[in-house]
This record gives C-alpha cells, structure tokens and sequence, in this order.
C-alpha cells in the first residue's frame, strides 16, 4: 500500500508542477517583458499587479469556440495540440528535482526527457500540416527545418556532459557534478540551450510563428482551447529546457550553502528568465541565419566540445 | 561575428537598464492624464456668441454640424425708431460620431462662439448619443481652459492692439473763411 501512495503522491505532485509552473513563467514573462519595455504589464486580474491575468485568459480561451476549418483533416488537427503539449508532463516527470525528488527516477532520463520534448515538436508539424492553410504549412515546415537542425546540437550538447558523468541518469548527472564544469562544460551548455530555445521557437528563433510573415505559422487555424494548448507547451517547454539546462550544467540542487530542491528550482527559474530575456532584447534570425547557426556555429561547437570532453574525461581516469 | 556579439549584449544592457527604471505606463482609469496645453477633447459652445452665421456649418469638412434658427423683430427702441431683426438660435448639434476634430468650425467663428476643451470622457453605448445639442456642448463651456500665455517676445494680438490705441483726434474744425 505505501507503494501506491508514494506513486500517487508523485503522480499528483508532477501534474501540479505541469499546471503551475509554466502559468508562473508565463505570468513572469507577461511582468519581466512589460517592465523591460518601459510598461507596467497585466494589473487588474485577481487585483495584486495582475496576477490571475493567466486564469482569466484561460477562461477566456475555454468560452470561446473551437473552430476546425473545413478543408483541415479534422482528426489530426484536434490531436495536435495534445501531441504538442502532453510529451512536457511526461519530460517533466522524469526531471529530479534532487535526489529522491523526482516524479520518476529513470536509469536512462536524458534519453528519456530528449525523446519526450522532441514528440512536442511533432505537435506543431502535425498541425502545420492538417490545417490546410498555405501559412500554417510553411511554418510547420519551417519547424521540421528547425527541429531538424537544432535537435542535432541539443543532443551533442548533452551527450557531452552525459559523457562527463558517465552515467545517462539525470540524478546521477546532478551528483557528479562539479563546478569546474561551468568552465569545461560550457561550449555545450551554450549549445544545448540555444538549441533547446530554438526547438521551442521562441524568440528569436521564431520563424515558425513569424508573425509578420506568415500569421502565427502552424497555429494560424486554432481557437480556443486547443490554441491554448500550443501556447502553454511553450511555456511547459520552457519549464522543461530551463530545468534540464539546470540538472545537466548548472549543478542543479547543488549551490553554495546546503545542497536542495530549492536551489533547483531557482536556477530553473533564473534560466527561465533568461529565455524571457532573450526574447525581449534580441530580433529574429532569418530563416538562412537560422541554419547558418545551427550547422556553421553550433554543431562544430558541439563536435569540438564532445572531443574536448572525450580527452579530459579519459585524462581523468586515467 | 564579432560585431554580432556586442550587439546582442548592448540590447541585454538596454532591456536591464529598462527593467530596473520606473515604467512610464499611465494608468489611466485611476489616475488622470497629463494633458498637453490645447488639447482637443470635445467642441464647446458659448451660445451668447453665436450669431448664426452659419459658417462652421459650411466650412465643416463632415458636415457634422446642424443649425436651425429663426429670426425676430425686436421692437423699436425709440420712438418713430426702426424696427430690428435678429437670429435667434434653435438648434446648435454637433455630431461626434462624425466629427473628425480638425477644429475648422472653431477656425472660422468670427465671434469666438465655439472652443476646444479638453475633456474627452464622453464616449456612448449608443452612437446616437454622441449627438451633442446646443445645452450639451454649452455645458463643456465651464471646462474651456484660458486661452495659452502668448510669447514673450510676440506681437500684441490685434485685439489687444485696437483697443489700447489712443482715440482718433476729434475732426479740425474747419478753417474760418
């Protein structure tokens, strides 16, 4: 019985992480941009500075009607923002927080969570390809390019450190970190986050939603709900790249001063900060810059890393 | 690339410097705006001055404005005296579903009858309410700021001028023969 009450708890704990977390780096996005803009952002939602300002656009979203155009294939539109967002729940169970804390602690989490937040992607394909609309198909196949190019120095990038720590393990990574790593490890810290970012196609690597060329890219078609989905598996994306980046290259639980999941869960935050940042201070890539600093920039700096890595680790144990 | 990376880097500082400073949001149902000096909310009417002449009418781009009126003989004042005409005004609308606030009405007045005032908060659910009659556009009168300060260095307004000129020297009389 304490066995299906442990399961239980993880269960409802992660599901709790996946509705709260990316609404508070949606909220902070909303906060942290306006402010860099000079704006005050949402204030009247729930009162305190627009705090429910995501709550009352969720109920928004839920009133309004869901529209499946006619020419679209009906069944893998619907299914699409599903496919897009549900692959984060199941990354993120597999996130430790520290160790022990963890919705469920694979012996293979990085390959796990790397698969997982890859499917998200075929989401937005999906519904690129189903809504029969000449934008949303351009922008599903700018995403297939830039999935196709970006997952590469992702998964260099934590190859890497993977290599590093010996072990495929997202806890046993956290534990054999050691903050010389920052120093070592950060060509393919550099890659695997611009990478992750770029996967997500958040600015400025937004050309799959470029909205002043093609709409909103593959989400041009959806309404209400499922609109809603897209936009939440970006910021459960951003939950997801945020707290990988911190357990693979930042040390996740480990800090100055005790060890603990609340360390975790503020480099988390910090990293997703850094991607609002990012988003407010910088334009978008082109579409050719866009593979130009994939192919040119990112996966020889991955290669160089895994190399690099390679000789140090095997210098180590030698 | 090397001039890429500053870039990127001058566009995180400016974006910090932003966040850490006040935001400059007004917000406006709470707090009122800071109007600047001849703002142009709404269009005032100080009956009194009008003579109706018509001339706003006709010059209003959109022919927003509807006049009506009639005239009336006033009595002689003395005896075996003549007897007077004058408009007298019926209905002075302005619509604001219409107006496209260029101010031209308020431009030709010959008589300083219409004035712009700031107030803007008179929007309506229905459209047919933003017919303002002459008791409406007369009430904004009150919120007809005074006329801007002229420059220091300006000329004396013509008004101000004729009236501060001296008296024209009665006649000479005329030369004895």
């Amino acid at each position: 019985m304490p066995e299906v009450l442990d399961t239980v708890v993880r269960v409802v704990a992660v599901l709790a992480a996946f509705l709260v977390l990316p609404l508070v780096v949606g909220q902070a996005e909303h906060k942290v941009m306006a402010h860099m803009q000079g704006r005050l952002g949402p204030m009247y939602a729930g009162g305190f500075h627009g705090w429910a300002q995501l709550v009352a656009d969720g109920v928004k979203f839920v009133q309004k009607e869901d529209v499946t155009p006619a020419a679209a294939d009906g069944r893998v539109f619907r299914l699409a923002p599903g496919v897009a967002l549900v692959p984060y729940l199941v990354a993120m169970a597999a996130i430790p927080l520290a160790p022990g804390v963890v919705g469920a602690d694979l012996d293979a989490g990085l390959l796990f969570v790397l698969a997982a937040s890859a499917v998200a992607v075929l989401g937005t394909l999906m519904a690129g390809w189903s809504s029969a609309n000449k934008y949303a198909l351009l922008g599903g196949l700018r995403t297939a390019a830039q999935l196709l190019s970006y997952e590469l120095p992702v998964v260099l990038g934590a190859s890497s450190v993977a290599m590093a720590a010996g072990t495929l393990s997202l806890t046993g990574i956290g534990e054999a970190w050691r903050p010389w790593w920052l120093v070592w490890q950060l060509p393919a810290l550099v890659c695997f986050f611009v990478g992750g970012v770029a996967e997500l196609a958040r600015p400025p690597f937004d050309m799959p939603v470029a909205d002043s060329e093609i709409v909103f890219g593959p989400y041009t078609e959806y309404t209400g709900l499922r609109f809603a989905f897209f936009l939440l598996s970006e910021y459960a994306g951003i939950v997801v790249l945020a707290a990988m980046t911190t357990v693979l290259f930042l040390g996740g639980w480990h800090g100055p001063g005790p060890d603990g999941a609340w360390w975790m869960l503020l480099k988390t935050a910090l990293v997703s900060v850094l991607v609002i940042w990012v988003r407010v201070a910088w334009p978008r890539l082109r579409e050719d810059q866009l593979q130009t600093l994939a192919w040119k920039v990112l996966v020889p700096l991955a290669l160089v890393q895994l190399v690099l890595t390679a000789v140090v680790a095997v210098g180590i144990a030698s | 690339m090397s001039s890429i990376v500053p870039g990127l880097l001058k566009g995180m500082a400016v974006t910090a410097k932003t966040l850490a400073h006040r935001s400059h949001t007004g917000e406006y149902p709470d707090v009122a705006p800071d109007l600047p000096p001849r703002s142009r909310g709404v269009i005032a009417l100080l009956e009194e001055n009008c003579t109706v002449c018509m001339l706003c009418a006709r010059e209003c781009p959109d022919w927003c404005i509807y006049i009506d009126s009639h005239k009336e003989t006033l009595p002689a004042t003395a005896e075996g005296g003549r007897e007077r005409t004058r408009n007298v005004l019926e209905r002075f609308d302005i619509d604001f579903s219409l107006c496209m606030y260029c101010g031209i009405c308020i431009e030709v007045c010959p008589f300083d009858a219409l004035h712009w005032s700031p107030e803007f908060e008179y929007a309506e659910l229905d459209i047919r309410d933003l017919m303002h009659d002459k008791d409406r556009l007369g009430a904004w009168m009150p919120t007809v700021p005074p006329p801007v300060a002229a420059d220091a260095c300006a000329a004396t307004p013509k008004e101000v001028a004729a009236a501060q000129q001296p008296p024209r020297r009665p006649a000479a009389p005329p030369a004895p023969a």
